[in-house]
């Protein structure tokens, strides 16, 4: 029998689901447009708005609303991933790989990883097409920005992915938790509109949304500013997002049957 | 593997806790499966055959008793088990969004083939599964036997030495299901591969097992080739009608002490009887009757059916058996997905 040690086997099995995951964006990169609409639509119809709002120059408010737009791909592309894995849920192509002599911690690993790539591919996208408008950033910081974006976007691909396994013969409840959170997430982590002018509470409550730290962390990277504190609570939050969304999503896969 | 059996259960069962009242779904399953076999678990909706395979194939642990499959224990070493068995479930296994060939080459990863050996065994399985028109295609754009071809190919990409079906033409038309078979055999012959299905088509057990286990209510109740379950357990149905009630009468003890067996008389000059090997008794009996000088109309000897089989040892048929259960089969959250 091949008694493949145990650590390798779970690398080659994550590698083998990351592979699989990317098969169908490969196959058909136009599913990453269609997941841009949303972001697009807020770039497109309210950077406007907060132009004319804000009384500052464009490439400043760009600067300060790019960076949310990059955060909110995740948020609504990334956040709605689990609905994949309802899907195959539903068939029997997630028992198949049950069955299958894959470590069911990489089934769950794989599908997190998979994740970074059409997060990577739809923010630069999206810097692309803010540059034309005055959009100005510092490379390094973008690059490293990106890293954290990564993180988080596995931490949050992970939570979802557990909210699918936790949800099995409920579907409905997957859209109702995800939808219910996803708005006080955005609005609390000042995506949108600072929150500087909101009332006490709702700052109070913001510090202990990551999305937040990470919205602020990114904005500082992409001007550059490599040693603001909020950098380091970026990571932080994007860090212990992954950990515990790795953790959840980890323990759901090995009770999955 | 020298005569180790490919499936050894011992004692298996399955309790489920529905509303915190327990449900057997599995008691007690014993039996030996010899490399090469095909054999299929026949029952109706909610006996327990799901559960069973799902234990088998490592899905689900059984609450007692142990299982060797392939020569692991599936409790101890269900990884060497999964190496070593294909599974088609009842839900179609390829994933929406992939490409047939795709999701027949990550299969192949998963269970370690190279590279050009995945790619080569999944153009092999295209071509006799009859795939390749549609190899290109996502698996949301195959219809319901395109579909089930593709999942037999997922089931057979590493070539397991056994092949675990559930249910495997549930909803296909009858020219789907004989081809879906043909492969089976094909692939069989080929190979020597063990086949282990579950059914509650009859038709699709007489014809195609080697062996039938019957199972209801969680427990095996029979276990042995179609043609012997037909002869120890229903016998032919036979009918004589004669040309008048007086010679059905005159006839009937007669009929009765060569059969040994309960005789029924008609009002329509007919008798009526089932007899284990009836097909060798109605010739005797239209002789003997012939040289006592009662003349025999008509004689119809009409073979038995699974469906007979099963009426004997549990008093109802399987469609019977089918309806109440259904509610039953779907109890079972963590078990059997309908």
């Amino acid at each position: 029998m091949t008694n493949t040690p145990i650590r390798g086997g779970i690398r080659r099995d994550t590698w083998n689901v990351l592979v699989r995951e990317l098969r169908p964006v490969v196959r058909d990169p136009f599913t990453l447009i269609f997941s841009l609409v949303q972001p697009l639509v807020f770039l497109g119809l309210f950077a406007p708005l907060l132009i004319g709002q804000s009384g500052m120059p464009v490439d400043q408010t760009l600067r300060w609303f790019v960076p949310g737009v990059i955060v909110m791909i995740v948020l609504f592309g990334t956040g709605a991933v689990g609905s994949n894995l309802q899907y195959e849920m539903m068939t029997g192509s997630h028992e198949r790989t049950l069955v299958a002599p894959l470590a069911r911690s990489s089934l769950l690993i794989g599908r997190a990883l998979k994740e970074v790539a059409p997060i990577m591919a739809q923010a630069l996208l999206i810097v692309l097409i803010a540059l034309p408008f005055g959009f100005r950033f510092h490379p390094g910081g973008l690059a490293i920005g990106l890293v954290m974006l990564a993180v988080f976007s596995i931490g949050l691909g992970s939570l979802s992915y557990a909210l699918a396994l936790g949800t099995r013969d409920r579907e409905w409840l997957f859209c109702g938790v995800q939808q219910t959170l996803i708005f006080p997430l955005l609005i609390l982590s000042g995506m949108l509109l600072p929150l500087d002018e909101g009332p006490g509470w709702m700052r109070a409550v913001s510090t202990v949304n990551p999305v937040n730290w990470v919205v602020q962390a990114e904005r500082a990277l992409i001007q550059g500013e490599f040693w603001d504190p909020v950098v380091l609570w970026g990571w932080v939050a994007a860090g212990l997002l992954a950990v515990l969304g790795l953790a959840v999503g980890i323990r759901g896969m090995r009770r999955s049957n | 593997m020298t005569n180790e059996p490919i499936i050894d259960a011992r004692s298996l069962s399955k309790r489920f806790s529905v509303n915190k009242q327990p449900v057997e779904a599995v008691t007690d399953l014993s039996f030996t499966v010899q490399p090469g076999e095909l054999v299929a678990f026949l029952g109706p909706n909610g006996a327990g055959k799901s559960t069973s395979l799902r234990m088998l194939t490592t899905l689900i642990p059984p609450t007692s008793g142990s299982a060797r499959v392939a020569g692991h224990d599936i409790r101890r070493e269900p990884a060497a088990v999964r190496r070593n068995i294909g599974y088609v479930g009842q839900l179609n296994s390829g994933s929406f969004a992939q490409r047939v060939r795709d999701e027949l080459i990550s299969q192949g990863a998963f269970y370690g083939l190279g590279k050009s050996q995945a790619r080569r065994r999944a153009d092999e399985l295209i071509e006799s599964l009859d795939l390749a028109p549609f190899a290109k295609r996502s698996v949301q754009q195959l219809s319901g036997g395109q579909k089930l071809r593709l999942d037999v190919a997922l089931g057979l990409m590493h070539a397991p030495p056994l092949l675990f079906l559930d249910e495997p033409s549930t909803g296909l038309d009858p020219q789907s299901r004989a081809n879906l078979w043909q492969h089976i055999i094909d692939v069989r012959a080929q190979h020597g591969t063990t086949v282990f299905l579950t059914t509650h088509y009859l038709e699709e057990a007489d014809r195609y097992a080697e062996r039938v286990m019957v199972i209801d209510r969680g427990r095996m109740i029979a276990d042995n080739t179609a043609e012997r379950l037909k002869a120890e357990l229903a016998g032919d149905a036979l009918r004589l009608t004669f040309t008048s009630q007086g010679d059905a009468e005159a006839a009937a003890s007669m009929v009765q002490r060569l059969a040994g067996r309960p005789v029924q008389t008609h009002q329509d000059h007919s008798l009526r009887l089932t007899a284990p090997d009836g097909a060798r008794l109605l010739p005797t009996a239209v002789r003997e009757l012939d040289a006592a000088g009662i003349r025999v109309d008509c004689a119809t000897g009409v073979p038995p059916t699974l469906d007979d089989v099963f009426l004997s040892l549990t008093g109802r048929t399987l469609r019977e058996a089918d309806a109440p259960e259904e509610s039953e089969a779907k109890i079972p959250m963590e078990g059997p997905v309908k």
